[in-house]
């Protein structure tokens, strides 16, 4: 084995009086030594991130702060050392990354002087050594010319590309030890891979200790040589990453492991011939409007979806799949006339609605309804559920006894109490939200659900919870489903047939096996070679 | 309600602030009561000091009783300040909705009127109205009206700017609502914290236009108020201080009261303010 670098020995974290439970994390310990990677798994609010800003001395003071325990950096308990001494650890001997490289980084500042900040407050150089270096770490993260990046400042940076600058930053000075919480929650698959590449590559090089948090098995599978699994603050398993993975010991590990949709798509079913929804060359851009005095230049234009063809058949499920700004929810927006579409047609059961305007398509809102993303944004908090669920049909001329007789069966089906009915919409968790949020959609018996990226805010437990009852209601209510997601995993899992977009076109269409098993298209290929932990079969375990 | 209340009352001075409002509210609606006669009326020697001839914050250069006018006096400038204030509220969120609400050129046309009136020096304009209307009570309240709505259609239509976007608005379109509805029952009452809590500011406001006004000798002639008290002392406030005196105290601690509560009412609704302690 070699040195130890980190040991965090029964490290407790109080939280504020008067939380729901009293500690955020409660005896933890765990060890990290150099050149090995270690990932600290678990859902929200299982005290992951806590435990690695505790490292670096970054509780958010006063509220929050160490209890019990020590951790040993190097001999040194980092929760008793001086401020002054903790400052000179952090970034030079212990550094961080974000899961957000927009936040993380200044935007009034250029990357050069980002760069240039850490040298100039931790070892003494001359300007030009500074700037040389800085060029040199631009080099090493493998960002395209380094002489242009050091000018630009961050908005100027793809997402991936600013996530490379900051782990550029954090290994600038050799750190023993590199904290990584989330660092590609906010990215794409593909970029995710590259930089969890380049974490691995610049790992080997400078022999650093990782800890990594992250809630994705998947990412996991692929980088992690230890694993610790936490849940409501405790730990509650640590082992090796195939220890852990393959013979988990700890019901709970199980669970998660079990609820990480698997890669094995659906079988396929008996197709029906009914097409109930179909777009023929449906296209949209954003340009920016003309202003009031018909001054100022025109922006550019963006095609956000060009000439988009596809089908979905009764009872069936399409998966639209893409990466961000590849059009899906555009898309997904045109169809439900959120947004109005520039070109093409939106055939539902044979009539074209694109044209429709908002007094014509009143009497289409029933046949077609939308399952938002953000369960926390898509319910007005001022509402009661009951009248969240039972507007719709009102709206539509039910009367009132109705609908509300209605919407108590409703939250019955989607797994709610009764009480709910009178209850706002922050007494209810994410996962919770959700079902009010689908209930919602089902109040008008709609033919066709739009669900757009209805579990990627969810934790992976609830993820798999929300996605049987889409499928239960499916069947239940003989829809057709319109599933948008970004993530393959789910794809397979739920869709009968596959879109994928990229740059607003639809470039490849098809049954949900066959689309897996033999992709045509190169962006489908490397979509799927991108999927995290892809070679761990994670469906073996039960 | 009790959970308002809790975190009302962590912030002291908005409760003395409050105290302090329903002290004036109570002595504004028990006027006649303490004082029955007519404050205009000439009931002793002129220009009489605090506690002397039975007066008790003395009288002014023709006799008339302070401490009337002043309890008089409190009804006019509370009664104005909140109509005036309730008027440029709704002419706000009116402005504000729909330049928020539907944007584009609308929202061109509605913001660049509401750039016009804020460009005009807000106590000048109402100098104006009030001279053109000739002054009366209705006048002053329709003047401080239209020189204060501008800050509250900037605030509505950024709130509807940001609300309009979220899903559970989108989710409401998707049922086939209708636009006015989305926008009275959605939208406006996720917006009301901050709404109220500039009111109560803009109230404090209003009363000092409002005595402005009445100084400068544009308030409604039969009609007794603090700032006409002050413009009618302002020639002897060397020799008889106590008539200016004490309705500018009134005015003063009645909009700190104001201003104490507005500020308490921004902690208590402002939810990012609730986690500071």
């Amino acid at each position: 084995m070699k040195n130890l670098l980190l040991s965090i020995d029964d490290l407790s974290i109080l939280l504020p009086e008067g939380s729901d439970r009293e500690y955020a994390v409660q005896g933890a310990s765990l060890k990290l030594h150099a050149g090995e990677t270690v990932c600290v798994v678990g859902e929200s609010g299982s005290g992951k991130s806590l435990t690695a800003r505790a490292v670096m001395g970054l509780l958010p003071a006063p509220h929050v702060r160490v209890g019990s325990g020590a951790i040993n950096f190097n001999g040194e308990d980092v929760t008793k050392v001086s401020l002054e001494r903790l400052r000179g650890i952090r970034g030079s001997e212990i550094s961080m990354i974000f899961q957000e490289p927009m936040t993380a980084l200044n935007p009034v500042m250029s990357i050069g002087d980002q760069v240039d900040e850490i040298f100039r407050y931790h070892v003494s150089m001359s300007k030009k050594e500074r700037a040389e270096k800085a060029i040199k770490l631009m080099e090493d993260v493998n960002l395209p010319d380094p002489h242009q990046i050091i000018n630009a400042y961050p908005h100027e940076l793809s997402g991936g590309q600013r996530q490379r600058a900051m782990i550029a930053m954090a290994l600038a000075l050799g750190p023993k030890i590199l904290i990584a919480d989330e660092p590609t929650t906010a990215l794409d698959v593909t970029t995710q891979a590259q930089i969890l590449e380049l974490i691995k590559n610049m790992q080997k090089r400078l022999d650093t200790g990782v800890l990594f948090i992250t809630h994705d098995f998947g990412v996991v599978a692929d980088i992690a040589d230890r694993v610790v699994v936490m849940q409501e603050g405790q730990i509650v398993e640590t082992g090796t990453t195939k220890q852990v993975l393959n013979k988990p010991q700890h019901d709970y590990t199980k669970s998660l492991i079990a609820a990480i949709p698997k890669l094995n798509p659906r079988k396929a079913r008996k197709r029906s011939d009914n097409i109930i929804l179909k777009t023929d060359e449906l296209s949209k851009s954003f340009g920016s409007g003309i202003s009031f005095f018909g001054l100022g230049k025109a922006g550019r234009e963006v095609k956000a979806v060009r000439e988009v063809n596809v089908e979905l058949r009764k009872g069936e499920t399409l998966g639209i799949v893409g990466e961000s700004g590849s059009g899906k929810s555009t898309l997904a927006r045109c169809i439900i006339k959120l947004m109005e579409s520039d070109q093409g047609q939106i055939e539902l059961d044979g009539v074209d609605i694109s044209k429709f305007n908002r007094k014509d398509m009143r009497s289409y809102r029933n046949r077609i309804q939308m399952v938002f993303q953000d369960p926390f944004a898509s319910l007005n908090p001022r509402s009661r559920i009951g009248d969240i669920i039972s507007q719709g049909p009102i709206l539509q001329g039910v009367d009132k006894d109705t609908a509300h007789a209605n919407t108590r069966e409703l939250l019955d089906i989607v797994g709610l109490d009764h009480k709910s009915f009178d209850r706002f919409p922050h007494e209810f968790s994410g996962g919770q939200r959700q079902r009010i949020g689908i209930a919602r959609a089902l109040a008008l018996k709609p033919d066709i659900l739009v669900a757009d990226e209805p579990v990627s805010a969810l934790d992976v437990s609830i993820q798999a919870q929300i996605l049987e009852l889409l499928d239960k209601i499916r069947k239940q209510m003989d829809l057709s489903m319109l599933f948008i997601t970004h993530d393959l995993r789910v794809a397979s899992q739920v869709c009968d047939e596959v879109a994928v977009m990229q740059y607003g076109k639809v470039i490849e269409v098809g049954p949900t096996a066959k689309l897996f098993a033999n992709p045509k298209h190169e962006y489908t290929k490397s979509l799927l070679a991108a999927i995290p932990g892809k070679d761990w079969h994670f469906s073996k375990i039960n | 309600m009790a959970d308002f209340w809790s975190r009302y009352k962590r912030n002291r001075m908005a409760v003395l602030g409050l105290f302090i409002i329903v002290v004036i509210l109570i002595m504004a609606s028990t006027a006649s009561l303490f004082y029955p006669e007519d404050p205009f009326r000439l009931v002793g020697r002129p220009l009489s000091a605090p506690l002397e001839n039975g007066f008790l914050l003395g009288s002014d250069s023709l006799g008339r009783d302070v401490a009337s006018g002043i309890v008089h006096g409190a009804k006019t400038s509370l009664l104005i300040g909140l109509i005036a204030t309730l008027v440029s509220i709704f002419i706000g969120i009116f402005f504000g909705a729909f330049a928020g609400y539907y944007g584009g050129r609308l929202d061109d046309f509605l913001m660049r009127v509401t750039e016009i009136f804020q460009t005009i020096p807000s106590f000048i304009f109402a100098i104006l109205l009030v001279a053109i209307m000739k002054p009366s009570i209705s006048s002053v309240v329709i003047a401080i009206a239209v020189v204060s709505w501008p800050g509250v259609a900037r605030l509505v239509r950024g709130e509807f700017l940001s609300l309009k976007n979220r899903e559970f608005v989108q989710a409401c379109h998707t049922l086939g609502m209708g636009d006015l509805r989305i926008m009275l029952r959605e939208i406006l009452p996720n917006c009301l914290s901050p709404i109220i809590v500039i009111g109560s500011l803009m109230v404090a406001t209003a009363i000092l236009i409002e005595s402005g006004l009445a100084f400068l000798g544009l308030g409604d002639p039969n009609i007794m108020s603090w700032g006409f008290q002050i413009g009618a002392g302002r020639t002897m406030l060397r020799s008889a201080w106590w008539v200016c005196t004490f309705p500018g105290i009134a005015i003063l601690i009645t909009v700190l009261a104001i201003n104490l509560v507005g500020e308490g009412l921004n902690d208590a609704l402002n939810p990012r303010l609730k986690e500071r302690q």
